[in-house]
């Protein structure tokens, strides 16, 4: 229950950090949304109807309101007697209204949204799947040429930039050697979930190349630290079977450390993942806030910056749940 | 001053070119810590990589003005129909080793050298930024407990919370012009590598905080902080002359860990458009420019990404093998 206050405090911080960064920042916000052909008279009006006439923390109180109760757009009750037509119901939770793409930043995001989270899943599958694997290989082989292959090439390919990765995978992988499809975001719906998995593979493993190296090294370490445990060797010496006593007692460590860590880069992925959803062209959540980025459409990034937020925050929150659940040691205050 | 830890005083080995068992000699941890490094293959490896692209980066300037590099002329005649490097093997040859761009004309190795500089430079001045945010704040949050610690706390988190990639894309414009109007850097890629560099170190101190942290919450408790405090030490003093010392160690590695990932942070922020832009070099934006040949012309696709991996993997070898020479227990 603290946990969750703070995690409310720390969002309405960092709302209020980001309104204040934008709408102090001097640049002119209606430039974009006001449109070519704009004179000084129709500017002033998209600004009052886009609420930028009103102070910063104005603005910011109405965009709370807007979350809980939902708002019109535009605001100004002149504006919506002139002009009904263009009258956009925003309901609760509402983030904004973006003007440069005449859509509410909600629907937006909910057109984005199920591309990064099927990016986000299937990376996280394949490098906790891998990364595991890689990890609990490279610890049984301590110090052979195995363990120091698997450590030396996860952290070569991280050292790679993921979009070199990326348009590696993409331009020799897919187009000259085609060994898999050019990807291309086909939903679940249009084409079952096989499809939908092949044309995920190359930005997902893009993705979790750059992960992998932390998941070998922590799994490594924890199941290297718990093998010279007690309890390992009670285990091994009621007569266990060496297989039993790896994944289920020596594995066993590793996972709290390894909850944390995908809990926080799944959360951090979920927000969108610019560069790989760019180096692709998945229209996800990141490619969206390069978008936004170029037109200087307001609403959309604070809208985003503000998901990509909140993810961390109930990230961190669930993952110390989780703890409790996993080492019966900890206890939540 | 420098404290032995009462692990370490047990580690001291006898000197292995010295008469026998017997001849017993006392080692600082500095300098246990030295011979552990020595024997570390990998870690050596790594350090010379490292010194070597440093003084690279010192050099290139000077091999610019020298006319040994010229990562500037465009070599149009190198060029083929096509606007590829002319020639097999991608167009190399003596006097340009890793051959010309394709389109402009470039010479690549002029171009990926100068990057090397402009690369190392901005890491290391965001590196800097990092740890000295990051160590005052640590040793004040760990120093001074109660509420200040708690504002430092959630400070970190909200830094933290912020998408940081995404932030740095939307605040790219407004820090420009702030930097440009109102501080005067002149326009271009001093003030873009500033930017750059503000917030890499201005994002990334967190974890060095929080690391400090945990350290003077335990160096607090030892004697020679309550002796300082019996002499009537000022806080200040405490803070900087008796805790600091102690931390040269975790400083010192996470500064090595800190370049590795700001180099590879310049790169992506290059693919983005939002780091220094050409004609300027940085790794990161000759990689960028060259990712549009990425079938075309292999050796200028491959070439700045490998030198981004190979000083990327050196720093993080260097940086592993400083941790376990400096704190033999904490074996990760």
């Amino acid at each position: 229950m603290r946990r969750a206050i703070i995690g409310i405090i720390l969002l309405l911080a960092l709302s209020l950090l980001t309104f204040v960064l934008f709408f102090s920042s001097g640049v002119d916000v209606t430039r974009f949304a006001c449109g070519k052909n704009c004179t000084p008279e129709k500017r002033a009006t998209t600004e009052k109807a886009l609420g930028y006439d009103k102070p910063t923390v104005v603005q910011w109180t109405d965009f709370l309101q807007g979350v809980v109760v939902g708002r019109d757009y535009p605001d100004d009750p002149e504006l919506q007697r002139e002009s009904p037509e263009i009258v956009t119901h925003c309901p609760a939770p509402c983030f904004g209204f973006s003007q440069v793409n005449a859509k509410t930043v909600n629907s937006l995001i909910a057109e984005a949204a199920p591309v990064s989270i099927s990016l986000a899943m299937v990376a996280v599958f394949l490098w906790v799947l891998f990364g595991v694997l890689f990890g609990l290989i490279a610890a049984v082989r301590k110090g052979t040429w195995i363990d120091r292959g698997i450590v030396g090439a996860t952290l070569v390919v991280y050292a790679f930039p993921t979009f070199f990765i990326g348009i590696f995978l993409l331009k020799y992988v897919a187009i000259k050697w085609q060994l898999l499809p050019f990807p291309q975001y086909v939903t679940i719906a249009d084409g079952g979930v096989g499809e939908w998995f092949v044309n995920l593979l190359l930005p997902a493993t893009t993705l979790a190349l750059f992960y992998l190296a932390g998941y070998v090294r922590i799994t490594r370490a924890f199941v290297l630290e718990s093998l010279s445990e007690d309890y390992i060797r009670t285990a091994t010496a009621k007569g266990l079977a060496p297989r039993k006593v790896l994944f289920k007692h020596a594995l066993r460590a590793a996972l709290t450390p390894l909850v944390t860590m995908i809990g926080l880069d799944l959360a951090s992925l979920l927000g969108g993942a610019i560069i790989t959803e760019t180096v692709f062209s998945y229209h996800g959540l990141g490619a969206l806030a390069l978008r936004a980025n170029v037109s200087y459409d307001l609403p959309v990034l604070i809208g985003l910056l503000l998901l990509a937020g909140a993810f961390v925050i109930l990230a961190n929150i669930v993952v110390d749940v989780l703890y409790a659940y996993i080492d019966p040691r900890v206890r939540l205050d | 001053m420098t404290v032995t830890p009462a692990n370490q005083l047990e580690e001291r080995t006898p000197d292995p070119k010295g008469a026998g068992p017997t001849a017993i000699t006392s080692n600082s941890p500095t300098a246990l810590a030295f011979a552990r490094f020595r024997k570390d293959k990998k870690s050596w490896v790594a350090l010379v990589v490292v010194v070597v692209y440093i003084s690279a980066g010192i050099a290139a300037p000077f091999l610019v003005m020298f006319g040994v590099l010229d990562p500037q002329t465009a070599n149009q005649d190198l060029l083929n129909a096509n606007t590829l490097p002319a020639g097999d093997f991608w167009g190399i040859s003596w006097t340009h080793p890793l051959g010309v761009e394709p389109g402009v004309g470039r010479d690549v190795l002029s171009r990926i050298w100068l990057g090397i500089t402009y690369s190392l430079a901005v890491s290391l001045a965001a590196a800097f930024i990092a740890v000295f945010v990051g160590v005052a704040l640590g040793i004040i949050a760990g120093f001074a407990g109660g509420w200040t610690d708690a504002i430092i706390g959630r400070v970190i988190d909200l830094v933290l919370a912020f998408p940081q990639t995404l932030l740095l894309l939307a605040a790219a414009p407004v820090g420009l012009a702030i930097l440009t109007e109102q501080l005067h850097v002149p326009d271009g890629a001093l003030a873009q590598g500033m930017f750059v560099v503000l917030v890499l170190g201005l994002f990334g101190w967190t974890g060095t905080a929080r690391l400090i942290r945990g350290q003077v919450l335990s160096l607090r408790e030892r004697e020679f902080v309550d002796a300082a405090r019996l002499f009537g030490a000022s806080r200040r003093r405490i803070w900087f002359k008796e805790l600091l010392p102690n931390l040269w160690a975790p400083v010192l590695v996470t500064f090595t860990l800190y370049m590795p990932a700001f180099i590879s942070a310049e790169a992506a922020l290059a693919y983005l458009g939002v780091s220094v832009r050409p004609p300027t070099p940085t790794l990161g934006n000759v990689l960028k420019d060259s990712i549009q040949y990425a079938s075309g012309d292999f050796l200028y696709f491959f070439a700045p990404a490998f030198m981004i991996a190979l000083i990327v993997v050196s720093f993080n070898l260097l940086g592993d093998g400083l941790r376990d020479a400096l704190d033999p227990k904490g074996d990760r």
